[in-house]
């Protein structure tokens, strides 16, 4: 099958993606990790924490003073991406990826974990996608394009849960999927499923996972993200980690498969990073056998996107001053909504620009060996300790389950008896354990447990001969089913947004193709309350629709509010009706100077006219502003209010190639005049072949300025940059001419 | 149950232990929680398990689950819904994939009964 390529400039075509699925084999399996560049140079830097970098990608906003580099820090990062169509979401896997995401997790449909059976087709989701072997090989071919398009491999992720685990975990293995959430504890305590039935169907989910090599990550951290006080659970959280990551371990996956999703607990206005480092340390003392998934916190988050991101860099802080294998990023707009595509991206940019500034720290820094860090990290180690003792005690994890001794919001041992209780009789999935008996066989790879082959000649270390190979070794066994809803699928809402897809129509979106949704942000001088209905009638009068106030932060009681806002646009744009000016073009630095070196370039400038502005001319030519002179020009500056006589005599003395004049008054067209003056007079004195004349001022409309006869007219918003690219471009064009 | 903080009484037969010690002793208890649950999973199956050695076997997921329900009906878990299948297409000279359809359209049960009564 033909591969997909992508160009920077086009947009994914989607059709194409879902075209031939049915043949579509992954190109890999198992996890990647990046590869380390140890004293990494770009640009005028060298690293010492980065890994390879991209060979496409969006760099940060200030790169543009450091060359474009876009170094990357050694942690894969991960996005979760979910907005319940998958086909969108895909397009925001490809931002995520140009923006540094090397690991998209995909988030499943609200109640995936109860349904017991395979999801086919491609219904849309709630709060995350229904997934299906069709959703998952679009998604996983079309990240094969964008891999190739960034330069790096991009782990996909999902989750092996609820009661249809195994066979999530066989068509994940079948399909190329590199990580996944497994972790019975979490089926058990936040979904209800049977704990005997979760922890059975967990040895073969863990088996299926070890033999495709996916990389684990367990669900420890919804303990914190359920826990009243999030800090209290430290103790808990260790065990849990622990427990999923030991049974792991004995079900055969590779110790550095599994990944621990660690949170830190606790944010600000409380000391975080204080009560959060001795936990991180603890952990991983504890779990050194096992990789880090550093989660950020969400538990503490509000409205703010900014008090989020400052949360999620202090997360990061702790990755750093510990370790993290995994950077995973929450987007700073989950306290308000189902995530946008810019804040994917945003916080992709964030643990990027933390990783990369925090380079190097552990260099300089390093962690105490003794003092309230080693004796707060011992503490919890021990808490830990004497949680697992207990569950021993009480007659093993089932016991405690029942007993309520998991997600307690009391700091080990201590309880305050609110913790989540699960009867082993009881839950979804209660009643549907059969033991195996004598001649129990399952002639495929991977199967966990008791598995009698050998009562029909079979290898006990090859089941799967028995049946001439499994969809595990014979790909061509497997059975793809393409659409079962005749409504509720990917065609059906492609064809709904088609307008946006096949024509020139365009409305902003922030989830979807074709929402519609704008963000407005406003300063209301109210208080809170007024501030919000004013907000609101302001969208109104504005015509939006389906209008909310998704954040509203108080600037001071009675002096203003700030408001964020969501509604949806009532129309859309036909961008072929645009008139798009060209953008300006540049010389690049290094061209400019290297053309002035070679040929050394003299001009006088001065401001025209009865004028005392001496700011515009002064940034287009000082080096301080980053004008012109840092070329290498050699300027002969007059000053203001110069007579343009005096400008023209300036140049035949000097003999200088050019003439820049700044021309600020407006009134009775006097600028254009003394353009117009400038010129004649250079005929009249015989150099007008020999310099260019180029004249600006804020009033300036470049094509009204050009009509006066000079080489070239520069309005506001002009820089040095634009004024040597033209002056350089010209000469050169001229020197062509002799 | 409610319980006050009592880890200065609860922690002294740790409290000298080195780190290394108390690490080796906490995934001692540790591997004694899981190995239980392990036990579990080797002895036992679940519907899910035997969809997913059903699609192993190359069965479509529209066919897996009416397959278990057949064998949870007729006590035949205990053996195997992949084993039934395997069964069933040896004794009738079918594909896998033809006697996994045969027993997702409700036919051939009575069939798959009596070839695990007669043993093997």
């Amino acid at each position: 099958m033909a591969e997909i390529k992508l160009k920077h400039n086009e947009k994914l075509d989607i059709d194409n993606i879902l075209k031939d699925l049915d043949k579509y084999e992954p190109r890999r399996s198992g996890w990647t990790w990046r590869k380390p560049a140890p004293g990494l140079k770009m640009g005028p830097f060298e690293y010492k924490d980065a890994s390879e970098p991209l060979k496409n990608g969006v760099p940060l906003p200030p790169a543009k003073y450091f060359e474009n580099i876009d170094p990357q820090p050694m942690p894969v990062i991960t996005t979760e991406i979910a907005s319940g169509r998958f086909e969108d979401d895909i397009r925001r896997m490809r931002m995520g990826a140009w923006h540094g995401a090397d690991h998209l997790m995909v988030i499943r449909t609200a109640g995936q974990s109860h349904m017991d059976n395979l999801i086919e087709g491609t219904p849309q989701g709630i709060g995350g996608v229904p997934i299906s072997r069709k959703q998952v090989r679009a998604q996983r071919k079309a990240l094969d394009a964008i891999e190739d398009e960034v330069g790096r491999p991009i782990n996909y992720h999902s989750y092996v849960s609820g009661v249809a685990g195994p066979d999530i975990a066989v068509m994940f293995a079948e399909e190329g999927v590199n990580g996944a959430h497994q972790d019975p504890q979490y089926n058990v305590l936040y979904r209800n499923i049977n704990c005997v039935r979760s922890f059975v169907d967990a040895c073969e989910s863990k088996k299926v996972l070890a033999w495709a090599e996916i990389a684990q990550i367990d669900g420890a951290h919804n303990a914190n993200a359920t826990a009243r006080d999030a800090w209290k659970v430290m103790p808990e959280l260790i065990v849990q980690h622990a427990i999923n990551s030991r049974f792991s371990e004995l079900a055969g996956i590779k110790p550095e498969n599994i990944c621990l999703s660690t949170v830190p607990p606790t944010a600000t206005p409380g000391p975080c990073v204080f009560m959060d480092l001795p936990y991180a340390v603890a952990l991983r003392e504890i779990c050194d056998r096992y990789r880090m998934r550093a989660q950020m916190n969400t538990k503490y988050i509000d409205s703010s996107a900014r008090e989020a991101t400052v949360t999620h860099v202090l997360n990061m802080l702790v990755s750093k001053l510990t370790s993290a294998d995994i950077q995973s990023t929450i987007t700073p707009d989950e306290g308000r909504n189902v995530p946008w595509h810019i804040y994917n991206v945003e916080a992709c940019d964030t643990a990027k620009q933390t990783l990369i500034g925090l380079d190097g720290l552990m260099e300089m820094v390093e962690l105490k060996s003794d003092g309230p860090l080693r004796e707060k990290a011992r503490e919890i180690k021990e808490r830990a300790c004497l949680f697992m003792e207990e569950i021993l005690e009480v007659g093993g994890y089932f016991k405690a389950v029942e007993e309520g001794f998991f997600v307690d919001s009391a700091e080990y041992p201590e309880r305050n008896g609110d913790g989540i209780a699960r009867q082993i009789d009881g839950g979804i999935g209660y009643g549907y354990i059969y033991e195996r008996d004598e001649d129990y066989m399952a002639p495929v790879t991977a199967h966990f447990g008791r598995n009698n082959v050998e009562q029909y000649g079979g290898d006990p270390k090859n089941p799967s001969a028995l049946i001439g190979g499994c969809t595990l070794e014979d790909r061509s066994k497997i059975v793809y089913i393409d659409e079962l809803d005749d409504v509720d699928n990917v065609n059906v809402r492609m064809e709904e947004t088609s307008k946006y897809r096949d024509t020139s129509a365009m409305i902003p979106e922030m989830e979807w193709m074709g929402d519609g949704v704008v963000m407005l942000t406003m300063m209301i001088p109210e208080n809170r309350r007024t501030a919000e209905v004013a907000a609101v009638e302001i969208a109104a009068k504005m015509g939006l629709s389906d209008h909310e106030v998704i954040s509203r932060e108080v600037l001071q009681d009675a002096e203003g509010t700030r408001i964020e806002l969501k509604g949806k646009l009532g129309f859309d744009i036909d961008v072929s009706k645009l008139v798009i000016p060209p953008e300006p073009h540049y010389l690049s630095e290094d061209e400019i100077r290297a053309d002035v070196e070679a040929h050394p370039l003299k001009i006088v400038c001065g401001t025209v006219g009865e004028d005392e502005h001496s700011v515009g001319l002064r940034e287009i030519i000082d080096i301080k502003h980053g004008g012109i002179e840092r070329f290498g020009i050699e300027v002969h500056y007059l000053g203001t209010s110069v007579p343009v006589e005096k400008l023209v005599d300036a140049a035949v003395e000097l003999k200088a190639e050019a003439i820049l004049a700044s021309t600020i008054i407006s009134h009775d067209n006097i600028h254009y005049k003394n353009m117009k003056r400038i010129h004649e007079l250079a005929i009249e004195k015989g150099i007008r072949d020999d310099v260019i004349i180029a004249a600006g001022g804020t009033q300036v409309i470049p094509e009204e300025g050009l009509k006066t006869g000079v080489d070239a007219a520069f309005g506001r918003n002009s820089h040095g940059i634009d004024v040597a690219s033209f002056l350089i471009e010209e000469r050169q064009r001229r020197r062509k001419d002799k | 149950m409610k319980r006050k903080d009592d880890f200065a009484e609860r922690r002294k037969h740790i409290a000298n232990l080195s780190d290394q010690e108390l690490y080796d002793r906490f995934w001692d208890l540790t591997t004694q929680v899981v190995t239980p649950m392990l036990e579990l999973g080797k002895k036992n199956t679940t519907p899910s398990v035997e969809r997913s050695v059903l699609l192993r076997m190359g069965i479509s997921s529209l066919e897996t689950k009416p397959i278990v329900e057949g064998c949870m009906e007729r006590g035949l878990m205990g053996k195997g819904a992949g084993h039934v299948v395997y069964k069933l297409s040896k004794a009738k000279g079918i594909s896998v994939k033809e006697a996994g359809t045969m027993l997702a359209e409700g036919k051939g049960w009575d069939d798959a009964v009596s070839l695990f009564k007669k043993g093997v």
